[in-house]
Formats: C-alpha cells, sequence, structure tokens
C-alpha cells in the first residue's frame, strides 16, 4: 500500500484555498492528510522468526539435546514498535496566495516539485475576480483595515468605470510588448502572436492582459483580471486607483484566483477532498494535461516538434526551456 | 595497538603481575580475576581484536602499576571482594570500578575463589549445556527503536501488547498488582464504577501515577469552583478525566473567559459544562474567536447559546461556511420562534451530505460550488 501510494503522488494537483487560511497552513495540512492516509494502508502481517528450540517431544535423554528449528512470531513489525512509515512528505507550493486571498493554489508533490518550477519559467497569466466596494478608503487596501476616509460614489457610473479599466489594459498591453523583449515587426513576433504567447519571460512587474467588469452595483463592482507577475497586494491597490481615478475611493472585499495556468476552479480540491485518494485521482487526471501544456508553453519558437516527447513530464525540462532563453535574447 | 605494544614493556618492568578481565567474563559481569591471572602482555595480545578492550586493558594495567606501588595488599583485596559481589549494570560502571581493582599475589585470590562457582571457559560442560547456548549477535547498547530489544525482553513484549488486558478494570488490576489496587478501591469508594474506571485509565494514563490525596484534592476542585453536584462531577471527570492530570490554570482561566468575557451565568457555565466537558480545556483563543462569530455575525442571543453548547466543539470555519451557505439562499432562520428554525445543534453536527439534504434543501455539488465562491 505504502510505497505504491507514494508512487502515484509524484505530480501536480490543485487545491481551493479558503480565506483566512495561510498557504504555509494548507501545504502542512495537505502533507499531514497524505501521510495519514499513507500510514493507513493495510498492516503486515505478523512476522515469524525462526529460532532454534529444544524440541519438546520424545524421551526425556534424547530431547534435550536436539535443536529444532521453529518459527516464532515476532514483535519487530508491529505498528507500536516500528513506528509509521512515512514520517514526511515533500510538498511543494506553486504561486503564493496571501491569508485573505482565496482561490486556486497549485501544490506538487515529490517530483512534482520541479514541475512547478517549470511551471513558474513558463510565465502563465492568471485569472483572479476582484470584489471592490465604492465609497471607503482604508490604510492596507482591504476592507477590514484601518478607515483612512470616506467618499461620495453617486457620480459613478458604469460607462465611467468600463472607460477607466479600458485605459488600464491599454497602458498594460503596451508594457507587455516592451517587456516580453520581441520585435513586433518580425515575422516570428506574428507566428508567437497567432499563438497567443506573446509575454515576457523574465521578470516584470505586474502586467494585465485583460480586466473587465463582470458586475456593477454601487457600491459594489466584480471584477475579472487577467494577469501575471502579480501579488494579491498589487490587485487590491489596482482597486484602490481605479476607485481615485472615479474620483472616489475604493477598498478590495474579495481576491479570489479562479485560474493558475492551466488549473481552473473545477481542478481545485476543497477542503473536505484534501486525502490520499482524491489528490491521487487529481495528480492523474492532471499529469496528460501538464505536460502537453508545458510543453507548449516553454517553447515558445517554432521548433516545438524538434523537442523530444515527455515521457516522463519532469525531464523535459532541460531543454525546453534553454530554447525558451535563446528565443528571448535572440532579438 | 602500536602504541600499547611500546608502551607495555616500559610498564612491564613495574609490575610482575597483572590482574585483567577478558571480554568474555565482561559479558557475564562477572570478574573473576584468580582464573585469568596472566601477565598483561599476553592478555594485551590476545584483546587486540577488539580496540575498545584493548584501551580498557591497558587502562587497567596502568592503574594497577600505579595501585602496586601506593597501596596496601590488604586494602584493595577488601575492594575487589565488593566488585565481585555486585552485578556490574553498565561499562562506564565497569570501567570506574575495575580501576579500583589492583593486583595481589596469585595465591591469595585463588584461596577466595574457591566459593565461587566455577564458571570458566576453559571448564568441560555438559551436553546439555552446550545446546543451550545461543550465540547471537550482541544487543546494541544504543538505539532508537524498540526493534532491536522487543524479541529479547519480556517486559517489552508486554508493555507492547499492554492494550487488550487494558479494556476492562480487572485486567487493570491485574496488571498493576499489587501496589496501585488501592487507588482502584479509593476510586471505588467515591462510587465510580468499574468500567468508569477502566475508562479513565485508558484515556489519561497518568492518573495511575497519581497519589490518593492528590487525586481528592483535585476532584475537591472541580467540585468546589464549578459548584457542581457529587453525581455531576463524576460524570465530568469519567467523561474527560484529562482535567484531573492536566494543569488547573487553563480550566480557571477558562472559567473566567466564559463568566467575564463573554458573559455568561454561573448556572450556564454549569449547564455547557456538564453537556461539554471539553470546553474546559479548550483554547481561549479559539473560543472567543467563535463565541464572536456566533454572537455577533449570527447574531445569536446568549440564551440559544446556552442550549447548543456544541457550538464551541465545532471548528470555525465549519460554521462559518455553513452560515454564509445559508444566507446565500435565504436560510439562514436560528430564531425558534419562526417557522424554518434551524437549530444551532443541527448546524453544527451533521455532516455535509445531510447538511445539505435536510437543512439547506440543496445538493451537495451546489455546496461545494458555492464554497469555491468563498
Amino acid at each position: 500500500m505504502g510505497s505504491a501510494g507514494l508512487a502515484r503522488l509524484h505530480g501536480l494537483f490543485a487545491a481551493y484555498k479558503p480565506p483566512g487560511l495561510k498557504w504555509m497552513h494548507l501545504r502542512d495540512t495537505v502533507e499531514l492528510q497524505l501521510l495519514k492516509g499513507l500510514n493507513a494502508g493495510r498492516r503486515p502481517s505478523p512476522e515469524q522468526r525462526v529460532r532454534f528450540l529444544l524440541s519438546p517431544t520424545e524421551g526425556s535423554e534424547e530431547k534435550a539435546l536436539t535443536l529444532v528449528a521453529t518459527s516464532v512470531p515476532t514483535l519487530t513489525n508491529h505498528p507500536l514498535v516500528r513506528g509509521p512509515a512515512f514520517t514526511s512528505l515533500k510538498v511543494g507550493v506553486g504561486h503564493r496566495l496571501d491569508a485573505q486571498a482565496s482561490g486556486v493554489l497549485v501544490l506538487g508533490v515529490g517530483h512534482g516539485r520541479s514541475l512547478l518550477t517549470d511551471m513558474y519559467d513558463a510565465h502563465l497569466t492568471k485569472d483572479y475576480t476582484v470584489r471592490g466596494l465604492l465609497g471607503k478608503a482604508t490604510d492596507d487596501f482591504c476592507e477590514d483595515g484601518r478607515l483612512v476616509e470616506k467618499t461620495t460614489y453617486d457620480h459613478v457610473t458604469r460607462e465611467k468605470l468600463d472607460r477607466i479599466l479600458a485605459v488600464i489594459q491599454g497602458s498594460h498591453q503596451k508594457a507587455l510588448v516592451m517587456y516580453s523583449n520581441v520585435d513586433l515587426k518580425t515575422q516570428e513576433a506574428y507566428e508567437m502572436a497567432m499563438r497567443g504567447l506573446i509575454r515576457p519571460m523574465n521578470k516584470s512587474p505586474m502586467l494585465i492582459t485583460g480586466i473587465r467588469c463582470l458586475h456593477f452595483a454601487p457600491p459594489e463592482f466584480l471584477l475579472e483580471v487577467q494577469c501575471m507577475h502579480e501579488t494579491q497586494k498589487q490587485l487590491r491597490k489596482l482597486v484602490h486607483e481605479i476607485g481615485l481615478e472615479l474620483k472616489t475611493t475604493a477598498v478590495c472585499s474579495q481576491v479570489r484566483r479562479t485560474r493558475d495556468g492551466f488549473f481552473t476552479l473545477d481542478d481545485a480540491l476543497l477542503r473536505t477532498q484534501w486525502d490520499l485518494h482524491s489528490i491521487q485521482d487529481a495528480i492523474r487526471a492532471a499529469a496528460p494535461r501538464v505536460a502537453a501544456e508545458l510543453e507548449k508553453n516553454l517553447s515558445p519558437g517554432l521548433d516545438t516538434q524538434q523537442l523530444p516527447s515527455a515521457g516522463r513530464p519532469w525531464d523535459s525540462q532541460g531543454p525546453s526551456s534553454a530554447l525558451g532563453l535563446e528565443g528571448c535574447t535572440g532579438h | 595497538m602500536a602504541l600499547s605494544a611500546q608502551q607495555i614493556p616500559r610498564w612491564f618492568n613495574s609490575v610482575k603481575l597483572g590482574i585483567f578481565i577478558n571480554a568474555a567474563q565482561l559479558t557475564k559481569c562477572f570478574p573473576r580475576p584468580g582464573k585469568t591471572l596472566l601477565h598483561g602482555f599476553s592478555v594485551q595480545s590476545q584483546m587486540s581484536s577488539n580496540n575498545y578492550f584493548l584501551q580498557w586493558g591497558f587502562k587497567t594495567y596502568r592503574t594497577s602499576s600505579l595501585w602496586n606501588t601506593s597501596q596496601s595488599t590488604n586494602l584493595s583485596r577488601q575492594e575487589n571482594n565488593s566488585t565481585q559481589s555486585t552485578l556490574l549494570p553498565s561499562v562506564n560502571e565497569r570501567l570506574q570500578k575495575t580501576q579500583k581493582i589492583s593486583n595481589f599475589d596469585s595465591e591469595l585470590s585463588l584461596e577466595e575463589l574457591d566459593d565461587l562457582p566455577p564458571l570458566s571457559p576453559l571448564q568441560p560442560i555438559s551436553e546439555e549445556e552446550a545446546v543451550q547456548i545461543i550465540a547471537g549477535p550482541p544487543l546494541p547498547p544504543v538505539s532508537f527503536t524498540l526493534r532491536d530489544y522487543v524479541d529479547h525482553s519480556e517486559t517489552l513484549r508486554k508493555l507492547v501488547l499492554l492494550d487488550p488486558p487494558m479494556k476492562t478494570a480487572t485486567g487493570i488490576k491485574n496488571f498493576f498488582q499489587p501496589e496501585d489496587s488501592y487507588w482502584v478501591a479509593y476510586l471505588q469508594s467515591k462510587n465510580f464504577s468499574k468500567t468508569d474506571i477502566a475508562q479513565m485509565v485508558r484515556n489519561a494514563p497518568f492518573l495511575l501515577s497519581f497519589s490518593v490525596e492528590r487525586l481528592d484534592n483535585r476532584l475537591g476542585f472541580f467540585q468546589k469552583e464549578l459548584e457542581l453536584s457529587v453525581k455531576k462531577t463524576r460524570e465530568l471527570v469519567v467523561r474527560l478525566p484529562r482535567l484531573l492530570t492536566g494543569s488547573l490554570e487553563p480550566v480557571k482561566e477558562n472559567m473566567k473567559v466564559y463568566r467575564l468575557e463573554l458573559g455568561f451565568k454561573r448556572n450556564e457555565i454549569q449547564h455547557m459544562i456538564t453537556r461539554i466537558p471539553k470546553m474546559l480545556t479548550a483554547n481561549k483563543r479559539k473560543l472567543t474567536e467563535t463565541f464572536d462569530y456566533v454572537h455577533n455575525v449570527m447574531s445569536i442571543p446568549h440564551h440559544i447559546i446556552v442550549k447548543f453548547p456544541q457550538v464551541f466543539n465545532t471548528r470555525l470555519f465549519k460554521i462559518k461556511e455553513r452560515h454564509l451557505f445559508l444566507t446565500y439562499l435565504g436560510r439562514a432562520q436560528y430564531d425558534p420562534a419562526k417557522p424554518n428554525y434551524i437549530s444551532l445543534d443541527k448546524l453544527v453536527s451533521v455532516p455535509d451530505e445531510i447538511f445539505c439534504e435536510d437543512i439547506a434543501k440543496a445538493s451537495v455539488q451546489d455546496f461545494e460550488k458555492f464554497l469555491k465562491t468563498l
């Protein structure tokens, strides 16, 4: 049970982090549950040990001089003697979420942890839904922070908000091209754009690739943000800045990640599903998709076909990331 | 070895005879100097295989020579007697004691050794004895698991397999005979039944190390502090024997929290504690957090919380999730006077499936979808 169960655990899966829980705590909980599942496997049958004992039968004279091999039960494999078979497990966390934020959090177990690095190197976009509240300003842009000022928001309309969102998206689009180090007038850039791959392949400030308003009912509004290289704090600050642009103030009441790269909300496991079997199933279900997506996204050039096919997904990292660097530095 | 080989002749000049205890005797824990009265050098070379014993032997050699020059023979013989009579418990002590053994003349020691049972390695033994000698590898002196020892020690084996006999009070009595039986007798005098005692010991084994006075003190404390009747105190202790063994400070602190911080009355606290004894040892911070949410967010008054003390025994996130789901559905109605009343007990104690079906009147999938929007 144990080692076989462990072998099926190498890979990536997504969990749904509830608000108010630290990612570190979530990671520890998942590790604990996995260990519990692995150790709960069926106990090995009590072992026998061969000992040479005096034979109990026959006449009194000969019996003392003959040793007979008998198997006696031994306690060396008793769970109280041996202790748990698994005491620690390597679990890595992908793109972080701070304590107030909620949403999809990618976790890697065992060899799957190196896939987390690949996911980071792929610089994929993430989706967020951000809920804002007009008419208030706090010091940390959260709803429950210290109140700094109160304003009126009667003049804010859906059109005004949409206009400002469009401006934000436009300015970020420009920055996106600048940071992606691609000359837009080349054939290569055209082909990359055809495949939707123009994006910075190294560090950059937060870049928003798409933002729109889902729901507007003052004082509340709900935004959908598609972005990369963000932190949740920066998203809250974005809400604050939108409020200032609208000539009022706004605080952020919820930040929720609905997609992290190729993990969507449907893949995320809820708290009740953080057990060995659900996680094993999730890892198995995600494995082919992870391999395919990583291969596609780590090779921004044309040479996807020449790459060795990823038999074991964590082996494909080396050549593809090297090629990725060449693609970036070529210009 | 080279070092000792160089130094030995130097010592050898000053000492004629040395007494050494060789490795075989060490394992028997019975020093027998008379039989192995040998010249130091030959013993040294015999023991060359084991480095530890070599060093030890060398040390003895040196000390014995010192003793030879400074101490009288009589005194040393007395000391030797004492070491022979006692079993040497550990290697360290062996070292200490063997340093005290001085060398003395062979005929003197042989006289003394006559009354000891002959157990020399050179002694012929019968076939019957020979067949019983088990030459297994020695037990490791230090180990971080029980694995190495459990098959060689009957006590350890009993301790590992202790669980089943502890299930009954008679089992306890049998295991902890006879000095602990007064303890069981004391509890029985306080009208604790045998099954109760068995349960208490199983849940809080530290009870067994408590003296009767201490036990009496603690029972008195709970009776006085919580102002409970004798019967209720007994029930309380049987349900949570941890109260008796644990520290009393958190209990006192929790009582203050309930009375001053959360504003419950004395009889209300008594009522809740007899229902859920765990409330006395719960974490203070978690208690206040839960109460804050239930009272201020869900706006449930004190007198209803008193009826359902289970809320203090539940994780806060569970209450939160379910309350938010019910609010989302428009079903969060905790007033018993109105229709569609949802009791706190049902809210916190039933599993997710029943909660969705009976209380929220929704499917589990909907509940999960809702949880992913939080």
